[in-house]
């Protein structure tokens, strides 16, 4: 590729960073050179986000040192950063909807008169001459709030080019661009190259990666696993190095013969979110949805959960049409969702194991007017049996457990209101490697005593570990339903990303 | 051209609801009431709104930066005692109309000074807004009854109630100060980095912070301006007076808020402008005046003013709910 120079860009050293309880950067190297792009790897979790936000400093590291062009540097803020020529653009937006698309690329270092007053001129040349290197149809005077998904990813992207940056960070951004706007982000990509620019790019889509990067190297549980030049290497070794081990073995095998269809969804839409989405469940049954974040999958759920109105479709339980007109409704017809946020949605945090566990049927549990203390004493012994909590007393407060056991006692609290179907979304998101598996274990168990169960994740072990079927999802769509004999790591890769079956070979 | 001219003119209304309400109003009180349409009668109402008016604005900036100020009544009451008290102590006997200067300087100091208490506790200790200058509110007040020792003050000397019976020209001083007032803030809120910031600030506060804005001083000089302009609202009260009462201003807060949140103003941040806020304001002193010739009586004008004021966000809500996808609550 570039003619390398012989200090790096970039060299990270050594990097630690722990939160409570934590470890998510584990002795982290990394060394990007000037002029090339250097793609980052790993599994959701595997600490890439944490790794760049150290680098754009938002986290300061606990060990380790950060060379730049050579001189040991440190990064106070995000700002201080910036002005040594870091910049991570965000994977999330974080625009301000009401100001102009110049005053967000600019925002904190407007051009101003000596009275304070906006340079508007200057701002929107300036601006306008980034929008044009980039490609965008839209001018610098544009209200962001104006601008859909995509374009404000653009802005995003403009704002990086604003100072002489000698480091871009590139955090999934294509995400949410078409296949057009691509084109362009990697027209800007290459042109950053050629002007010796030391890019970052974090992707979870192989083919991007090999079209793109020069480098790449792969983090897995928060540790560095070591960094390949992409064109001596392929799909197959790089993903191994990502997941540790063969997926072969990871396959579940002990499936049991599926009963009945519980649910039955044909041609279910609701607006942009997701469109003409048709699958059934049996009992006995784990169907896994498997897709990038903002395919969809939670969307399904939540309007199966009666959340969402769906503007089109039906839902089928055992074989009857039915409308959920919301979360009682489903509740009552046999449907629990076990949410994608376990501390935001699932539970709350300073209230005892019990009565957490007790929630939603607190209002079945009087005697007379109060609450009968020894019926939430029973349902709470029973699930703790069980699902095997560990947890000193039903008076210790939830936000005091483990990850898992937090797991468990929103498990538990569904299982106690007796569905019939059990949604389970990212069940072991922020939960360390043991108690997966117990988790895994408790799906599978679940399945077998005649449950139908639905498990959105967004980590493909998990998906290929609990489930007898895999829908994998893209951008709103069902791109392809797989069962367990069937599916390949490969096959699951391309239906996420978007390539239908008849188009991959 | 003219489609997009047009286009123009209806997105400025859907942007600024308030003013398609007020010329309803108007056209309404107009018709219906022989005494509305009168030069004398829309400089009353400038006149009447300009107290409250002066306040909205500090309060536009400050709800922006998605804070609230509701002191602002308290600071009324105290910077009015103090303008009518110092002006008449002995100290200043010798120096003619001048001894105003002094009174002036102090009203509006103290004003400026409890603003930046205000935004300073918000800022150092994190405590939500509504909080720290509820607090005020009625620390404020306290002091106003202890300073004044639940005495009111009656100016001496007359050049200073005459000044808020004076006119510019044709027009009331009082009226003029409003406006001017009005076309400063909206430069300020419209046009200078300190302006633009507010708007990220109350918009999207973690990307302010990454982009280097200092969050804090930045807050802390709102609630000054804030601070400032209810302390000039109570010079200019007292003036209309010729008197400061330990009650003035109750319920200030309350009337500027509602004009502010009239005008488009979000009470979560990031939006509102000047322009709403002064459409806001015109409604709520078109309503009082319109209602008072028409001789409804006070108690039914507050049902009314109140009623407006749940129907028009409801409205407001209806027009900016997102479609069918949304996430039921």
């Amino acid at each position: 590729m570039t003619e390398h120079s012989e200090t790096p860009a970039l060299r990270l050293e050594g990097i630690v960073k722990t939160f409570p309880g934590v470890r998510a950067l584990d002795g982290v190297d990394l060394e990007v050179r000037a002029g090339e792009v250097h793609a980052l790897l790993g599994e959701n979790g595997a600490g890439k986000s944490t790794l760049m936000k150290v680098l754009a400093g938002m986290h300061q590291p606990n060990e380790g040192r950060i060379i730049l062009e050579g001189r040991e540097v440190r990064m106070a803020n995000p700002m201080d950063a910036k002005a040594q020529g870091v910049v991570l653009i965000h994977q999330e937006l974080s625009l301000c909807d009401g100001l102009s698309v110049a005053e967000n690329v600019y925002l904190g270092e407007l051009p101003h008169t000596k009275w304070g007053f906006v340079d508007w001129s200057t701002l929107h040349a300036r601006t306008d001459e980034i929008l044009k290197k980039l490609n965008c149809n839209f001018d610098a005077r544009t209200r962001v709030s104006d601008l859909s998904i995509a374009r404000q990813q653009m802005v995003e992207i403009a704002r990086a080019l604003t100072v002489d940056a000698k480091v871009v960070v590139f955090d999934e951004p294509t995400a949410s661009l078409t296949d057009a706007e691509k084109v362009v982000l990697f027209d800007v990509i290459k042109d950053l190259r050629a002007r010796g620019v030391g890019i970052v790019y974090i992707s979870h889509r192989m083919d991007e990666i090999f079209s793109l990067s020069d480098r790449l190297s792969v983090l897995r549980d928060g540790s560095y696993r070591g960094t390949k030049v992409t064109a001596e290497t392929d799909e197959d070794e790089v993903t191994r190095m990502m997941i540790g081990r063969s997926l072969t073995h990871e396959k579940n095998t002990d499936t049991v013969e599926p009963g009945a269809v519980a649910l039955e969804v044909r041609g279910l839409s609701c607006g942009k979110l997701f469109r003409d989405v048709s699958f059934e469940v049996r009992r006995g049954e784990v169907v896994g949805f498997y897709g990038l974040v903002g395919a969809g999958r939670t969307e399904i759920a939540e309007t199966l959960f009666g959340l969402r109105t769906p503007t089109a479709g039906t839902i089928l339980l055992d074989g009857e049409e039915v409308r959920i007109s919301g979360p009682l409704d489903a509740i009552s017809r046999g449907i629990s969702l076990v949410p994608e946020s376990r501390k935001e949605q699932g539970l709350v945090l300073g209230m005892s194991c019990r009565d957490n566990m007790t929630l939603p049927q607190i209002g079945d549990l009087t005697t007379g007017p109060f609450v009968s203390n020894g019926a939430e004493i029973a349902i709470y012994d029973q699930y703790r049996d069980r699902l095997d909590i560990r947890s000193p007393s039903w008076r210790q407060a939830v936000g005091n457990l483990s990850g898992g056991n937090q797991q468990k006692i929103v498990i538990g609290k569904w299982l106690a209101m007796k569905p019939q179907v059990l949604i389970v979304d990212e069940p072991t998101r922020g939960i360390d490697v043991g108690a997966k598996g117990e988790i895994h274990k408790l799906i599978r168990t679940l399945a077998s005593q005649g449950y139908a169960v639905i498990v959105i994740s967004s980590e493909m072990p998990e998906v290929l570990h609990v489930s007898d079927r895999v829908i994998a999802m893209y951008s709103g769509e069902v791109i392809r339903s797989f069962g367990v004999g069937e599916v390949t790591e490969d096959s699951l890769v391309q239906a996420i990303s978007g390539i239908r079956p008849d188009r991959a070979a | 051209m003219a489609t997009l001219k047009q286009n123009a003119a209806l997105r400025w209304l859907t942007e600024n609801p308030i003013w398609g309400f007020v010329v309803l109003i108007f056209v309404f009180f107009s018709l219906s009431n022989e005494f509305f349409f009168d030069m004398n009668n829309f400089q009353n109402i400038l006149v009447q709104t300009s107290t409250i008016g002066l306040i909205a604005l500090g309060m536009t900036l400050v709800m922006i930066n998605g804070n609230i100020d509701l002191s602002v009544g308290a600071v009324v009451a105290l910077a009015a005692s103090l303008m009518v008290d110092i002006q008449s102590w002995d100290a200043f006997s010798g120096w003619g109309n001048w001894q105003m200067l002094p009174a002036l300087i102090a009203a509006l100091g103290v004003g400026t000074a409890l603003g930046a208490l205000n935004g300073i506790i918000v800022w150092k200790t994190g405590v939500d807004a509504f909080i720290v200058t509820l607090g005020a509110m009625l620390g404020v007040r306290g002091l106003v009854f202890v300073y004044t020792k639940e005495q009111s003050f009656f100016a001496m000397n007359f050049t200073f109630s005459d000044l808020g019976m004076s006119t510019v020209g044709p027009v009331p001083s009082l009226a003029v100060l409003f406006l001017i007032a009005t076309v400063l803030v909206h430069i300020l809120l419209s046009r200078t980095v300190h302006g633009r910031n507010t708007y990220a600030v109350g918009g999207n506060r973690e990307a302010a912070v990454n982009a280097g804005i200092r969050v804090g001083p930045h807050m802390v000089v709102n609630f000054m301006i804030v601070g400032f302009m209810a302390a000039l609202a109570g010079v200019t009260l007292s003036s209309q007076m010729g008197a400061a009462t330990p009650n003035l201003g109750r319920d200030y807060e309350l009337w500027v808020i509602t004009a502010v949140v009239l005008g488009g103003t979000k009470l979560t941040g990031g939006a509102g402008s000047i322009i709403g806020t002064f459409g806001g304001v015109l409604a709520i002193g078109i309503l009082r005046n319109g209602m008072n010739l028409m001789q409804v009586p006070a108690f039914y004008v507050l049902v009314i003013l109140g009623s407006i004021l749940i129907a028009v966000l409801i409205l407001d809500k209806q027009l900016t709910r997102k479609g069918v996808e949304a996430l039921k609550t």
